[in-house]
């Protein structure tokens, strides 16, 4: 084990954690930067090194802007450790991680957690069927891998990286069978209140729309305004079958990609035992910090989509803030060079933010799908436990997540939680008629990636 | 439920370039199969055409890849012998031996020994 002490500590190498080591450097910090994959980059600039012309070009101009935040990582004199799994940030800290095999450690006197956002569960029937992935899955798989469907393929769902996802399959040459999105007239309306604010973020609204008219220009069949997703199949997936206009439809595919959007991987701060808020807005859980992204007075800070959804540009923003916050706890920044920098990267912060709420508002996933109301659905994909079973642990006094543990395993499989947690809590919450917030959350123990004793002690 | 264990089907993913200009080959159940280098395991499977990546414990159940991220957990297989290794963190190595994880994996759960405290 190592026990070098550097001055901080990342935890995951996309914009965030990237921006927030180049900026530690700057002001002449020591700098690991732990990540568990293989390159730089992070979910949304996955694979941006090694990928080709074609590849950048399918993926656009967004996406190559990640080689600039590598390519200055890289000259910053942080060091990665990559394929790093941290398993363990404690407050003393002291981060705990397994590389090849072994489990190794590092002290460090601040933490900064970067560890990103991951795709909505999309807790519908069939939505564990082989041939059913997260269209954000398959967008990794393009990323990394140049992996595209094989044969025509549906996407279903809401949320700008379905849009996304469609536009670039179309750029690549993929046939899209059908785009199925469950955005209702009832969220435009409620989205509109937000215009005003998201008019000023008129560029990203501007590439939005765009997409969606190349999508029509190329025929590609809509279907807006969708109910009732379903997928069928006995072992993999065969259809997929939704109401749109009063009428069922079904459409065969092998492939089916999921998206309702993104919501923050808060694994480490609940595992830090921070407090956490429901956002009714984001419908997740966002752990509290202060205004540079500190719980508590702990020295550990959070930045970018895991501490609440904002975007690849301005969690890159929030990555620096913290780095300058921390710079200067240490003494490397003096009080006026913070202040110039740290008033910079505020007013580049408050424009990134302004299209948020319009986003949230636009986007905001139908209930039916994110708390399932046919019993038979799986919820725990893990440990195979259904929303009905969950119904009937409340009939029987489950107040919450925890005790949802011992009634019947849920949320004690593999992944901890992560893909059936915010269903659970919403699932009671409704069962109960009581909000999310007084339902809570798993209690979340390290280690928060499984550790072999054999690795422990290698 | 009766679930189609022939080692590969018809790929739902390809890549692009249909001649990656470096390969590896691994084994893959009872199969030999060359994919490009660099990649996951996971897309290596993908792009085999694997169909199932594990059947679950509780209920025998088939799943694959879901997430692509490390998140899910859906994705294990056995990787030369190591049972509950996630396949989409792991990048294929030439003469890798990669198998579906068939039930609950033999790992000892050390999650409820660490909650005393470390």
């Amino acid at each position: 084990m190592e026990n070098n002490i550097v001055d901080l500590a990342i935890v995951g190498a996309g914009p965030a954690g990237l921006s927030a080591a180049i900026e530690a450097c700057k002001w002449g910090l020591s700098v690991v930067l732990l990540d568990e994959q293989a390159a730089l980059g992070g979910q949304i600039y996955r694979g941006v090194d090694a990928a080709g012309k074609k590849r950048r070009s399918v993926l656009g101009e967004d996406y190559s802007a990640g080689a600039a935040l590598t390519k200055a990582f890289a000259e910053s004199g942080a060091r990665h450790i990559a394929g790093a799994s941290v398993w363990n940030v404690g407050r003393d800290m002291k981060v705990n991680y397994l590389l090849q095999g072994a489990s190794a450690s590092l002290q460090a006197r601040y933490i900064i957690l970067a560890s990103g956002a991951m795709e909505r569960p999309f807790p519908v029937s069939g939505w564990t069927l082989p041939g059913v992935m997260g269209a954000g899955a398959a967008q990794i798989l393009y990323k990394s891998a140049g992996a595209l469907p094989t044969e025509s393929v549906v996407l279903a769902g809401c949320g700008p990286l379905l849009y996304l996802l469609a536009y670039q399959y179309l750029h690549a040459g993929v046939t899209l069978k059908a785009v199925v999105h469950t955005t209702q007239r009832s969220d435009y309306v409620r989205a509109v209140k937000h215009l005003p604010s998201a008019l000023r973020g008129w560029r990203d609204l501007r590439k939005g729309l765009r997409m969606l008219a190349h999508l029509r220009r190329k025929q590609v069949p809509v279907y807006a305004g969708a109910q009732a997703l379903s997928i069928q199949g006995t072992d993999r997936a065969e259809a997929v079958s939704f109401i749109h206009k009063g009428r069922v439809h079904r459409i065969e595919s092998s492939l089916v990609l999921l998206h309702q959007g993104v919501v923050p991987n808060t694994q480490f701060s609940w595992s830090l035992r921070a407090r956490h808020a429901w956002s009714d807005t984001q419908l997740c859980w966002v752990p509290e910090t202060d205004e540079y992204g500190q719980i508590e007075d702990s020295g550990i800070y959070i930045a970018g989509d895991s501490r609440g959804i904002v975007g690849a540009k301005a969690s890159a923003l929030q990555g620096r803030l913290a780095a300058v916050t921390i710079a200067s706890k240490l003494e490397r920044i003096g009080a006026r060079d913070r202040a110039i920098r740290e008033k910079a990267l505020h007013v580049d912060l408050y424009r990134q933010l302004h299209i948020r709420p319009f986003l949230d508002a636009l986007y905001r996933p139908p209930a039916e799908h994110r708390i399932p109301q046919q019993d038979s659905v799986v919820v725990c994909r893990c440990e195979e436990i259904t929303a009905g079973q969950i119904r009937q642990y409340t009939r029987v006094g489950c107040q919450g997540p925890n005790q949802t543990k011992a009634f019947g395993r849920c949320g004690m499989g593999p992944c901890q939680g992560r893909l059936c947690g915010l269903t659970v809590t919403e699932l009671i919450a409704q069962a109960r008629n009581v909000s999310p917030a007084e339902v809570g959350y798993y209690n979340i123990r390290p280690p928060i990636k499984p550790v072999t004793i054999g690795e422990l002690a290698a | 439920m009766h679930i189609n264990d022939a080692s590969l089907c018809r790929p739902l993913f390809t890549a692009e370039h249909s001649l990656p200009s470096h390969t590896v080959t691994l084994q893959f159940e009872d199969e030999s199969i060359s994919v490009p280098a660099g990649i996951t395991v996971a897309a290596a499977l993908l792009l085999k055409g694997a169909g199932h990546f594990r059947i679950t414990p509780v209920k025998s159940s088939p799943r694959a890849a879901y997430c692509m991220m490390g998140v899910c957990f859906e994705c294990l297989v056995e990787i030369d012998g190591k049972p509950g290794r996630q396949a989409c963190l792991a990048t294929v190595r030439e003469g890798m031996a990669i198998r579906r994880q068939q039930g609950a994996s033999e790992l000892p759960p050390l999650a409820e020994e660490n909650q005393n405290g470390e």
